[in-house]
């Protein structure tokens, strides 16, 4: 007993540090599966104070940009108005409705919830936004959360009043998605090469693809709507050995200057995931 | 200014200038990421126990992984480098007893070559093992050899920037030993 004593006093700075290096290390490989590892709740929220600072500043400089990509959302919103189509009356005969129900609040699918981005990578290899906006603003993990101009990535942690938003531009994110013209299915990756472009693959050689073609998200992913814009193809990367295309893809979405996102909410999500779940317990 | 005090205000705005700069510029190349806060521990005093050095390497490294959202992959790094400078600086001090006639490492107190010598050593040291943790859950061999060798000539650059604009007077104290 004295001996062990004895080694630990000899070799106490040495073990100190294996002792350091082997929590740093559990925290990291940890984090990859549970994001709740090592208090990142308690760090979000206190990072997020100091990134709120930070931004406060640095939105002053992005409010031009920041209010093109709004104007042109809306544009695009107000197209999509019903009141903008008119077609001459052709009908013939009074159709009485039927629907006895009337409930816009149970059918709603997907909620929005904006929210303003107080920081954000594209440097690092596993980047992530923080959002202004937590738990106890209705945000949840696994929410969808898409930009002005295209789908952004999904949130991930969430602590009272911030979350953390696993951005397109990381490693492990992956996100299935379709094209718009033959609405073949495939999925989104980032490579980690160029914070510009992503990669889309397992989409069959036998869609017809040119440059161009336009990405468009899948409601298969379930967190996201269907047909929310996500990039477009710049180059079809040759690769004779696989029946897959691998697409390098440009997003829509700018993350060098983000400032308003918004996190949607799939309002029936509980249901969908109860109900497969319980189908694959009865499989088995 | 006590050493305490100055060390506290260098601690937060390494990790200021790392986060709110160096990680927000825009990317050169995949290989390249400027790092620069870790010269806070090459630039703590000499007369810090090897245990406490550990520590502040540790508690460093994790106050900059709660920005990045990476918890633990600095830490590691930042450990690493703190427990390994004292043997480096042990093998490349060349006057005998410098390490108690000035407070901290810096080119006056050690001369140019070996001080070139350590910040090259640790930094080498601080990025492969950074890289190599991020390896292994990506990347390729090509990955690794590419982004050290990449990252420590930008990281070597900013050193040398950080050490003609800072430039740190050190007096010479006598009768301490």
């Amino acid at each position: 007993m004295r001996n062990v004593f004895l080694f630990i006093r000899r070799h106490f700075n040495f073990l100190f540090f294996l002792v350091l290096q082997i929590i740093a290390l559990s925290f990291l490989f940890r984090y990859n599966k549970f994001h709740e590892a090592a208090f990142m709740n308690v760090s979000t929220e206190l990072t997020g104070r100091i990134n709120e600072k930070y931004n406060g500043i640095e939105y002053y400089f992005q409010l031009k940009r920041t209010n093109e990509a709004l104007v042109k959302e809306n544009t695009r919103l107000h197209q999509l108005l019903k009141d903008n189509y008119e077609a001459p009356d052709s009908n013939r005969r009074l159709i009485m409705d039927t629907i006895k129900v009337d409930s816009g609040r149970t059918i709603l699918k997907f909620n929005y919830l904006e929210a303003k981005v107080v920081s954000s990578t594209t440097a690092l290899q596993a980047n992530y936004l923080t959002i202004h906006r937590g738990f106890a603003q209705q945000v949840r993990p696994n929410m969808g959360v898409v930009g002005p101009q295209g789908i952004v990535g999904t949130v991930v942690n969430v602590s009272e009043n911030f979350a953390t938003v696993m951005s397109l531009l990381h490693r492990n994110y992956k996100v299935v998605v379709k094209l718009k013209n033959g609405g073949e299915r495939g999925t989104i990756e980032w490579d980690g090469l160029s914070p510009l472009f992503v990669t889309l693959k397992d989409i069959p050689k036998s869609a017809k693809v040119v440059k161009g073609d336009t990405v468009l998200t899948n409601q298969i992913s379930s967190l996201f709507p269907a047909n929310i814009m996500v990039g477009t193809v710049y180059d079809i990367v040759p690769d004779n050995a696989s029946n897959f295309y691998t697409l390098k893809v440009r997003p829509s979405t700018n993350f060098f200057n983000i400032e308003y996102v918004y996190v949607v909410d799939n309002m029936q999500y509980e249901e969908q995931k109860r109900l497969e779940d319980s189908t694959r317990k009865k499989v088995q | 200014m006590s050493e305490l005090l100055k060390n506290t205000i260098r601690f937060i705005l390494f990790i200021l200038v790392q986060v709110f700069i160096l990680f927000k510029m825009p990317p050169l190349h995949r290989f390249i990421t400027p790092y620069l806060y870790y010269l806070f521990i090459l630039w703590l005093p000499f007369s810090l126990s090897r245990a406490g050095l550990t520590l502040v390497g540790f508690v460093f490294g994790l106050c900059l992984d709660y920005f990045s959202k990476t918890p633990g992959l600095h830490a590691a790094a930042c450990t690493l480098i703190a427990y390994v400078r004292p043997f480096v600086i042990g093998l490349l001090i060349s006057q005998e007893g410098a390490d108690k006639n000035y407070i901290s490492p810096s080119i006056v107190s050690m001369g140019w070559a070996p001080y070139a010598t350590y910040v090259l050593v640790l930094t080498l040291l601080h990025h492969a093992w950074l890289v190599l943790l991020e390896w292994m859950s990506f990347g390729s061999f090509l990955y690794f050899l590419g982004k050290v060798v990449a990252s420590t000539a930008v990281s070597l650059l900013l050193v040398l920037l950080t050490e003609l604009l800072f430039f740190r007077k050190q007096k010479f104290r006598t009768n301490t030993i």
